[in-house]
């Protein structure tokens, strides 16, 4: 009971460790990438004795910048609220990684540990759950800033979260259809079967149009580019003028940590989480009788928290890649996107998935 | 464990409840009662009702109160506007009636324990099935109620220009 | 374990709270407020007894409280927000012109 305990303890340890340095790495891998696209070299100044590390430790620049500058509170403004809407932004982005398995079941010494930090019955809409908490943190940013601007900031970033948060939900459904459950460690699972014979049951094969629902719908939940109009850096005020050092840089974290979340879930839900190709639980299996190689239980397992990882890291690389390329939404048009397109897809999608489902079973 | 998350949930919750009613201010009247709604969760969730608890979460304090923060930041009411509502005598006395109230529902509850509840109680497929199949019309009139209410809202909220 | 009558204790006390905060206070957005509170304390005593008794009915009739008070909301709402236009105050005792 008390073992119990403690793993849970290490894994959330270990995801959270790795979430947040993921995090990190994704502040400075968004300025080398750009910098890339655009043919430049981007920030390689900041040293230790005249060892740059390709500007890697702009990092820990940036660390240290936000937590010593000074961090005030706008006169008149709400104090409660105003040091409140920060965490309310970073919690979700946090919590929500708790579900996602990112390997099959590790054995060690006769005990049976799930890589997943909490098997709820009711994983994805859990995650739902906790993505409609996020639209807290920028109301309350906008609010408690006692700035008109920011507070019309703050009312367009939440109706933006919240439009989107319900194409999001429906074009899940059909996954939820498909694989006849709401388990995420179920849903992956199941995407190791094959589908006649060679081709992995993945989610991207069966709901291709879900599957670029859900991008969009969750780089628009994010406040992402192409729908960064809230944040809109160089156009527009945002809902965290007001925000300095440490505050500022929590909302900053909280949507790289999102990224990461945004790529996690698609790698699960879309392109088999864990699963290398033919790889089962004791080794490869290769399709058209080409025959089975037996590997060691430890190396099947480094290889699926492996082949999780290089998805996400790709997932997060094509998110920074989609900044760079395309413009920026206007309001209306972002939100007659959601409601007007957005949404008949999604029920569409659903709708056609429903009879196809009722058609094969 | 279930001891000590009642007490946290219990104390919490009871305590934002009545600080809900009692502050001047709707906008921390509304966080206060996010935080309720948040506590109410965790007892579903010690009640063997995953589903509900986030259903709760993902409807009450993710949509229903979002949708007031929104029109109580629209209405923007200015904090002098809002004056001391009620005597102290009318509220004590209100507080005292409230407590006679529930001193006299208190004993009437049952004191069992309940048992351990079947295996899959309260999870996804349970409630869906009895949804979709006992309680059927009930959930068919819910959602012609609730296109009635996106209608009626959407009627109320548009400005007329005459 | 905690018995049932705790909970219900729990519901009772939130139940009751709510109803002072209907009855007292003068703002509408706050009796809306103490209105879903007291919805809330009733869905609480239903997921207790649908425990005690073990009938998943009582978390159907939650899920679909929840929805019909997310739906009463909405429409309260668009109505203060219109009282609102024209009245420029949302204290509802200053509502009494059917009174005679």
């Amino acid at each position: 009971m008390f073992l119990d305990f403690v793993i849970v303890l290490i894994k959330a340890g270990v995801v959270l460790f790795a979430l947040l340095s993921l995090a990190g790495l994704l502040t400075w891998a968004e300025r080398k990438q750009s910098a890339f696209m655009q043919d430049r070299i981007g920030p390689n100044r900041a040293n230790l004795g005249n060892i740059t590390a390709f500007g890697l430790l702009h990092v820990m620049a940036d660390g240290i910048k936000m937590i010593a500058k000074e961090d005030f509170i706008p006169e008149g403004a709400n104090r409660a609220l105003h040091t409140l809407a920060p965490a309310a932004a970073l919690f979700p982005a946090l919590v929500v990684f708790a579900v996602i398995p990112f390997g099959d079941v590790l054995v060690i010494g006769g005990k049976e540990i799930p890589l997943q930090v909490a098997n709820l019955n009711v994983g994805i809409v859990y995650i739902f759950a906790i993505a409609s908490l996020a639209v807290y943190g920028t109301m309350l940013a906008g609010w408690a800033s006692n700035n008109n601007y920011s507070l019309m900031g703050g009312l367009r970033a939440s109706s933006q979260m919240i439009s989107y948060e319900v194409s999001m939900g429906l074009s899940i459904l059909g996954i939820l259809m498909i694989y006849q459950s709401a388990q995420l460690d179920v849903i992956v699972r199941e995407q190791g079967q094959l589908l006649w014979g060679f081709l992995p049951k993945w989610g991207f094969f069966l709901q291709p149009v879900a599957f670029f629902l859900f991008v969009g719908a969750a780089l628009a939940e994010n406040k992402r580019v192409p729908f960064d109009l809230p944040e809109g850096e160089s156009e527009i005020i945002g809902y965290f003028v007001e925000y300095s050092s440490m505050k500022f840089g929590m909302f900053f974290l909280a949507e790289f940590i999102e990224i990461v979340i945004v790529s996690g879930l698609v790698t699960t839900l879309f392109f088999g989480g864990w699963q290398f190709p033919y790889l089962q639980a004791d080794g490869f299996h290769w399709p058209f009788e080409l025959g089975i190689w037996h590997l060691p239980h430890l190396l099947v397992v480094l290889l699926q928290i492996a082949t999780f990882s290089v998805k996400v890291l790709v997932g997060c690389w094509i998110l920074l890649v989609v900044r760079w390329t395309l413009p920026r939404f206007r309001y209306d048009q972002v939100m007659r996107l959601g409601w007007k397109m957005m949404l008949p897809l999604a029920l569409a999608n659903l709708v056609v998935t429903a009879v196809i489902v009722l058609l094969v079973t | 464990m279930e001891t000590f998350l009642f007490w946290v949930f219990a104390i919490v919750g009871v305590g934002c409840g009545i600080m809900v009613v009692f502050h001047r201010n709707p906008m921390s009247s509304a966080i206060y009662l996010i935080v309720t709604m948040l506590c109410l969760a965790g007892f579903y969730a010690l009640l063997a009702g995953p589903f509900v608890a986030v259903i709760q979460v993902l409807v009450y304090a993710g949509a229903v109160m979002v949708l007031m923060l929104f029109v109580i930041m629209m209405l923007n009411l200015r904090e002098e506007t809002l004056r001391r509502e009620g005597s102290m005598i009318a509220w004590l006395v209100a507080g005292l009636i409230g407590l006679v109230l529930v001193l006299y529902v208190v004993p009437l509850f049952p004191r069992t324990s309940a048992g351990t509840p079947p295996a899959a109680f309260g999870t996804i497929e349970d409630v869906g099935s009895k949804l979709f199949t006992v309680y059927i019309l009930p959930f068919e009139l819910t959602s012609v109620l609730l296109l009635i209410a996106i209608i009626g809202a959407v009627t109320l909220a548009t400005r007329r220009t005459l | 374990m905690i018995p049932i009558s705790h909970y219900l204790t729990v519901s009772a006390i939130l139940f009751t709270t709510g109803a002072i905060g209907v009855l007292m206070r003068r703002n509408a957005l706050i009796i809306l407020m103490s209105l879903e509170l007291m919805l809330n304390a009733v869905n609480l005593s239903f997921v207790a007894y649908a425990r005690m008794f073990n009938d998943v009915g009582g978390h159907v009739f939650v899920f679909l409280s929840i929805t019909v008070a997310a739906a009463e909301a909405a429409v309260g709402l668009a109505i203060l927000l219109t009282i609102f236009r024209t009245r420029e105050t949302v204290d509802v005792d200053t509502l009494h012109l059917l009174q005679r």
